[in-house]
This record gives structure tokens, sequence and C-alpha cells, in this order.
């Protein structure tokens, strides 16, 4: 009674335990189990020949259960068991010293800051590029199909191209990366904003005029804060495209850390484990960004008076 | 804007220097029409939304524009609002051009909706005008206050628009248009979406309220009634082309009530704004 009351949460104002089915864990959890013995099942399937062919030189008879566990605890499996990819994350996140090169905090926070830098140029440029369309009719037509057709180019064909010309002029580290990061996660946002600041309607924009105020006055007072939940919904969208970018960014760069080296260092010596744990922390990465921005809307929004 | 040639303003040059927010002097012309006209082009053929507008008003008066849906009532206060520019003719309004009354701050206009920015506290969309025309916070806040107590919302500073119901989303509205003082308010169908009941009440305190400003009130409408129970005159309208049919003065007197409505003097008002209307085929197909 304790424990649930503890854990209840609020939904439309009523207190409801977080197991009911009217809760949001309960539902969660489902879902999660679910995966995970679908996860076993299929590490079982997949690893079965390896194990099969390692075992064949023995010649005792050989348990399913044996053969099961066998398959579940390889140290290069086709596919590892999620327990293998949560110990190698436990030991690679919390048993090390974030400052060594195999701690998988080291390597999210390359990632990390490579991603927020990226979002915050993508962000900045696809807003201002968002005020250019709304405001000149000229740069609508100019600029908008450029806006789209540089979605179309593959960003992996493009990538390593963007790294190599920037490496040339001296650019390394942590810019190059933020750029491809910046090249994807704009699009949303512009896309957004122009949205976001035409959505006033007529009436809003001929109550302005009838005030004689500037355009200026207009962009402050009426349209830019009428375009923040257009923002933020394309915002949480362009975040988890920045951290992908960022990882696509680190595939090409020779290793120089980063969950996209990890990554890449993982296939080179078949380290599946190690491939999927920074396959989990990239989730997890992605996971609190879209959350971390999420709440920041959340509290944007109701200092602008939103229903709560 | 064509020129002011051939205007019958008695005094052109009554204006700016003698502009006092509800300190006009009744019988003073604030805004003259002369053989205004209104032409869209459209991509088939031509509409005429307005032609041989004639109309002079008084400073203090309270004018309903009245008639059919599409008779341009509403291009008509959109014009005298510098929101739409006429094809032809000359209007006037405080002897400026309308462009130069609406930088001079002469008019608050009330639209159909309350279009009240739904990020901003009821307080936020009152001082709204003010922010955008320049002056001190404390004052413009005190002036919201104001307002906000004369239109009944005495309270309600915090809220968000979300949280009202439409008739007092409406009253923010007017409270925002009165709230930097213009000596003429302009109100399209300001109530058109309201129920009877809250229209009743929302216009006996239009009446209060223009009663103790003194502002030059025009009104659009297609109620009858509302037009009979608030106007001085009533300017009544026909459609394609948007023209004035008739202008009536009105009998009733100035201290009015709802229970106005049922006098002879306003039925008999009514039955001609009927015939006005009539007369400009409003009731036909």
């Amino acid at each position: 009674m304790t424990d649930a009351a503890m854990t209840d949460a609020t939904i439309d104002g009523r207190r409801i335990g977080l197991l009911s089915p009217r809760g949001r864990v309960l539902p969660v959890m489902v879902v999660v189990c679910a995966i995970v013995v679908l996860w076993y099942v299929l590490a079982t399937a997949l690893n079965w020949a390896q194990v099969e062919e390692r075992m064949s030189n023995d010649p005792l008879p050989k348990s399913v259960y044996a053969m099961v566990s066998g398959t579940w605890s390889m140290e290069r499996p086709v596919l590892p068991a999620p327990h293998q990819v949560l110990e190698e994350f436990w030991k690679t996140t919390f048993e090390m010293s974030p400052t060594s090169k195999r701690s998988l905090v080291y390597h999210a926070w390359i990632t990390a800051s490579a991603t927020m830098l990226g979002f915050a140029f993508g962000a900045i440029l696809g807003m201002l590029l968002a005020a250019g369309i709304v405001h000149v009719r000229t740069l609508d037509r100019s600029l908008m199909p450029w806006v789209i057709a540089s979605q179309t180019v593959p960003i992996l064909a493009i990538a390593p191209m963007i790294i190599v010309i920037l490496g040339s002029v001296g650019m390394v580290g942590l810019v190059p990366k933020a750029i491809i990061s910046m090249y994807l996660c704009f699009f949303p946002v512009t896309i957004g904003m122009v949205k976001g600041l035409r959505s006033p309607d007529p009436l809003q924009l001929d109550l302005m005029r009838t005030y004689s105020a500037s355009a200026w006055q207009v962009f402050w007072k009426l349209r830019m804060p009428a375009s923040i939940p257009f923002l933020f919904a394309s915002m949480k969208v362009a975040i988890a495209i920045s951290l992908v970018g960022t990882i696509v960014g680190e595939l090409p760069t020779g290793a120089n850390g980063g969950i996209g080296a990890r990554l890449l260092a993982g296939s080179y010596y078949g380290q599946t484990v190690q491939i999927w744990s920074a396959l989990l922390m990239g989730s997890l990465l992605g996971a609190a960004m879209v959350y971390l921005m999420g709440s920041i809307e959340r509290v944007t929004l109701r200092r602008m008076g939103a229903p709560r | 804007m064509p020129s002011d040639g051939g205007v019958r303003v008695a005094d052109p040059t009554q204006s700016a220097d003698r502009f006092e927010p509800g300190g006009r002097v009744a019988g003073d012309v604030v805004i003259d029409i002369n053989n205004l006209s209104l032409t869209f082009r459209t991509a088939d053929a031509p509409i005429h939304a307005l032609s041989q507008i004639n109309l002079q008003v008084q400073a203090g008066e309270f004018i309903s524009l009245i008639g059919p849906s599409g008779c341009g009532k509403t291009t008509l206060m959109r014009i005298v609002a510098d929101l739409e520019k006429p094809t032809g003719g000359t209007i006037k309004v405080n002897g400026m051009t309308p462009a130069e009354a609406r930088l001079k701050r002469a008019y608050g206009y009330v639209f159909q909706a309350p279009a009240l920015y739904p990020w901003r506290s009821v307080l936020g969309n009152v001082t709204l005008p003010h922010e955008i025309m320049g002056g001190a916070r404390a004052e413009r806040e005190e002036k919201a206050r104001r307002y906000l107590d004369l239109v009944g919302l005495k309270g309600f500073e915090r809220k968000y628009p979300w949280q009202l119901s439409g008739g007092m989303q409406q009253r923010v509205s007017i409270a925002r248009a009165l709230s930097f003082d213009p000596a003429m308010l302009l109100m399209d169908e300001p109530f058109g979406a309201l129920d009877e009941i809250t229209r009743d009440r929302m216009n006996e305190e239009l009446l209060s309220i223009w009663r103790k400003t003194g502002k030059t009130v025009i009104f659009v409408t297609h109620s009858i009634d509302e037009a009979v129970l608030l106007s001085t005159r009533i300017v009544v309208m026909s459609a394609r082309p948007g023209r004035i049919v008739d202008v009536i003065d009105s009998t009733l007197p100035p201290d009015r009530s709802l229970e106005t409505r049922d006098s002879a003097a306003a039925v008999d008002l009514a039955h001609r704004v009927r015939l006005g209307l009539k007369a400009g085929h409003s009731y036909d197909d």
C-alpha cells in the first residue's frame, strides 16, 4: 500500500496507481517484457549454429539447457543476449573512470557535446531561414526548394566529404561533426518555424495593423510567440536527428572517440557485445535529449499560459 | 488616396491639434465619406463591394451599419480603419487620410472574434496596444486595469484567454480597444458569435460604456434589435453593389435599457429598418 502510494502518478488531476491499467508504467513494461523475451528467442536461434559447431568436437551428449545457455554466453555472438549487453554496458559505464577511452561515458560525452553544438547551429540556422522565408517573398521562392532539396542528398554519402574538406582547412574534432548534424537538423526547425510564424490568423495580424505596429513588433509580439509550440515540436525531432548526424559524422573520422567511433571499432573487431552496448548508450542519450527538450517545452508553454 | 478636392468638411484644418481623446465637441465631423467605392478585382469578374457611399459621422455619435451579408458594411469600416483601400471617392478621418489617422491612433477596433493572444494574460492582452505604441509600464497597467474594471472583468487580470467564456473574451477585446483612449471605436459584429442572453448583457454594457466615455462608435451588425437599441443613427445598406439605402435618425431617448426595445418608438424604428432592407432587396433570394 505504501509502496503503491509512493509510486502513484497523477493523470487528469486524479491519482492513479502506476501499475493500474490506466497508468503508463504497466503498458510500457508489458512491451519491454515482450521485446526482451523475443530478443532471447532470437539470440538462441541466431547463435545456435555457432554453438553447435563449437560443441561438435565434444562426444558427450549435449543437453538443450547447455546449448541454450551456450547461445546466451558467447564472446562474439551474432546477437548477444540482453543480459550480456547490460553487463557490458554496466561495466563500461559505471566501473570505469569517465576519462578512460574504454568508458562509454567518455564516448557518450563526446557525442553529446557535438550533438548539442550541431543542434544549436541547426536550430539557429533553421530559425533564421524561417524568419527570412516568412518575411522576404523572394527568399520564400528561391530558398525553400533548396531547403527541401538539401534533405534528399544522402547524408552518409556526403558526411565523409565534409569531414575531409573541413579537415583540409584545419577543422577537426567537434566542429565538423557538429556541421553534419546541423545539416540534418536545421530542416525540421525551418519547416516547423515557417508554419509557426505563419500561424497567426488574419484578425490577429489586422489587430497589429490597427496599432500601426512595425514589422519588427509584429515579429516579436505576434509571430514569434505564436510559433513557439510549432518550434518545440520540430526541435524535439531535430535533436534526435542531430544525434544521428553526429554518430554518422563519427563513423569516418578515424575514431577519435564518440558513440560512432565505438560502433566502428566494435565492428572492426567483431565485438558485437560492445556494438550493442554502444547502441544502447546512443538510444539512451537520444531519449534523454528528447525528454529534456520536452521538459523545456512544458515549462515554456506553461509560462506562456497554456492549459496544463 | 485621391486628393481631397471637393470635400464638404466645414473646417478641413480641424484635426490633430484639437485631437483630445473623448474630448471632441459633439457635432464635429470625424468621418467624412464622399462618393466612396471599392471594386475588388477577381479572376473572372470585378466585385463591386461598395458603390457611391456618402456618409458624415459626428463626434459622439453611435452609428450602426446594418445590411445583409456581403453588403460591404465590414468593408466600409475596414476602409475607415485603413485595412482596405478604396478604389474611388474620398474619405477623411479626423480631417486626415485613414492611413494618417491610423498612425495617430484615432480608433480602437473590435473584431468579430476576440482575437486575443493566447500566450498573454488578460492584463497582457489589454496592455498590448500600449506596449506597441510605447508608454511607461505602470501607466499602461493602470489604464488596462481601469478599462478591465469598466467592462466588468476586475479580478481576471491574471487569467488566460482559454479560461474565459466567449462573452468575457469579447469584453477583454473591448477593454483592449479602449485601453489607449482612442476617440473612436470601430466594432465589427462584436457580439455576432454570442448567444442572445449574453448579447443582451453586452449591449447594456456597451451602452453604459458609450455613455461614460462619450466615444464615437461605428458598429456593424446584422441584428435589427441591436441596431435600434444602441444607435443614434442607423445606416441601412444593400448588397451588390454595397450602397446606402437609408439613414435613420433614432427617436429613442439617450437613456436606454433593454426594455426600450419594446417601446412604440423602437418598434417604429425597427419597422423602418426593415422597410429599408426590403427596398435594398435584402429579403430577395
